[in-house]
């Protein structure tokens, strides 16, 4: 049973990290540095995290730090560090075709708020029953990936060795 | 229980177990830290190499790493003139962060636990997630000090723990199988109840059965932890210190105290894993008095794992680069994954 006060205090929490992750998402395209737009990219990547915790979702938010803070942006700061790791200013980050990045988010944002909107309405979530879904998430995500969505998984993970086997053709050149 | 309903109980009992938590966190991570380095940092390696280490502060030189202490916290806090100020100065504080996050799941007996596993019950996937985080520190600190031997320490330090962190999760999986969960305490008290063919008297610690993935968790810790023979990011005869070379004062001693209080986690996670954690086979394993017994064990285990690591650091000479990223992914890798597949097939058959 989630009580009055919980509800508050999960909302207030809800929108204190969506504030700091608008704001450094924000900050990621805007800023003139490419290592510090890799910080930012960290903290909307925990902010992510921190939802998923704030829903008792840990598995899932272990799964989000491991994958994207530990393993994206680490790559993504190796490949800048070995090409353009320049202290200081940055300037010629941003090229000329930002606003259609610009009008591609508002698109998806208005979809998202749309299909949301549209399903949910003013109905408040359906709460009951949700105690004892909390107790085991790991399981039910196994039980759900490799029953439920086992087909979907399996070509994702074929989809992305041949992701994997071709970037590594079109990187090596001998 | 999620966060909100910890937050529906009485705030002052709440806030009264957190600043307790996060004083016994702060314990349990200096205490092995600081052990580790005098035992076998300072008198280890002295012994070692027939010499007799330090001497002269407190008995048998027992006081010499308070001394170590209050020299770095005297010494100029000093950022290099084309450094990025703020990344130069957050760096550290985000590899020691890691390091405290680290020891959140690991239990020191039936009730001596940070954390209940009903509210974090991923245990090692959240080891694994937060002791991943570091790198990010060490990259930032190699960039952001403008210096030609940290930036290559920090780019081998990538490198390297890109490359292990792989073995290193691996590994564990096997006993994840075995132990059929990932909450720490859990797989103690299966370790602690498990029979060898039906003889239960040892329980069943998974060094018997899951012993080459212990062997690789071993190596791959070593790399994560850049001790010789993986210490080529902070190879002191072509790179001074790597990633540390222009930090001083207080921030190098956390980069000090980083690594040892992570080689003491990652000692206390693999005895955990591997050699029952807090459990001594006769011991009650419910009983209040393990609450204080169990952290001696575990403490006692962990010595075992970190006298190992530093044994082979002061013995074996450095790995070359090349050998070191082709022993990952063409030998450790692999082998974990065979023994993913074998521990797999195992489980099902039995």
């Amino acid at each position: 049973m989630v009580l009055a006060a919980d509800a508050f205090a999960q909302n207030v929490f809800f929108y204190v990290i969506a504030a700091a992750m608008a704001f450094s998402a924000i900050r990621v395209v805007t800023v003139k540095n490419v290592v510090h737009a890799a910080m930012y990219l960290v903290m909307v990547l925990a902010g992510v995290g921190a939802q998923f915790i704030l829903l008792a979702s840990e598995f899932v938010a272990a799964t989000q730090v491991l994958v994207y803070i530990g393993a994206v942006v680490v790559l993504v700061l190796f490949g800048v560090m070995l090409t353009r790791a320049k202290l200081g200013q940055d300037v010629n980050l941003t090229n000329d075709y930002w606003w259609l990045g610009a009008v591609a988010a508002v698109m998806i944002f208005g979809v998202m708020a749309y299909s949301l909107l549209d399903y949910y309405g003013d109905e408040p979530l359906d709460t009951a029953g949700a105690e004892s879904q909390l107790v085991d998430n790991t399981g039910q995500v196994s039980d759900a990936i490799f029953g439920q969505y086992l087909v979907p998984f399996e070509i994702i993970s074929v989809l992305l060795l041949g992701a994997l086997v071709g970037a590594i053709v079109l990187a090596r050149k001998d | 229980m999620n966060l909100a309903s910890v937050f529906a109980g009485p705030f002052d009992a709440y806030w009264a177990q957190s600043i307790l938590r996060s004083v016994g966190v702060i314990a349990a991570v200096l205490l092995p830290a600081g052990t580790f380095v005098y035992l076998f940092l300072f008198k280890m390696v002295s012994f070692m190499q027939n010499r007799l280490g330090p001497m002269e502060a407190g008995p048998y030189g027992s006081v010499q790493l308070l001394a170590e202490v209050g020299k770095s916290l005297q010494k100029e806090d000093i950022v290099p003139d084309r450094a990025d100020r703020t990344l130069f100065k957050i760096a550290p504080y985000l590899v020691v962060g890691t390091v405290l996050l680290t020891y959140v799941v690991v239990p020191f007996g039936p009730d001596m636990v940070f954390i209940d596993s009903n509210v974090l019950g991923t245990g090692i996937f959240f080891v694994m997630a937060v002791s991943s985080i570091s790198v990010i520190g060490i990259i930032l600190a190699g960039w952001a000090s403008a210096s030609k031997f940290s930036l290559l320490g920090g780019l081998r330090a990538a490198g390297q723990l890109i490359a292990y962190e792989l073995p290193l999760v691996l590994s564990v999986v096997g006993v994840v199988i075995q132990a059929g969960t990932l909450d720490l305490q859990k797989i103690v008290t299966a370790q602690a109840t498990g029979e060898i063919f039906g003889w239960g008297a040892l329980g069943n610690p998974y060094i018997l059965t899951q012993g080459v993935a212990l062997l690789i968790f071993m190596i791959a810790m070593q790399a994560e932890l850049a001790q010789t023979p993986f210490d080529m990011p902070v190879a002191e005869s072509e790179l001074v210190t790597g990633y540390m070379t222009e930090y001083t004062g207080l921030r190098f001693l956390l980069f000090f105290i980083g690594e040892f209080a992570s080689a003491g986690a990652f000692s206390a996670i693999a005895a955990t894993l591997w050699l029952g954690g807090w459990y001594l086979p006769g011991l009650d394993l419910t009983a209040d008095y393990m609450n204080v017994v169990g952290p001696l064990v575990l403490l006692g285990k962990t010595m075992i794992f970190g006298g190992i690591i530093f044994f082979v650091r002061f013995t074996y000479p450095r790995f070359r680069e090349d050998q070191l990223q082709r022993f990952a992914w063409k030998v450790l890798i692999p082998l974990a994954l065979v023994n993913i597949f074998a521990t797999g097939v195992l489980k099902v058959v039995f």
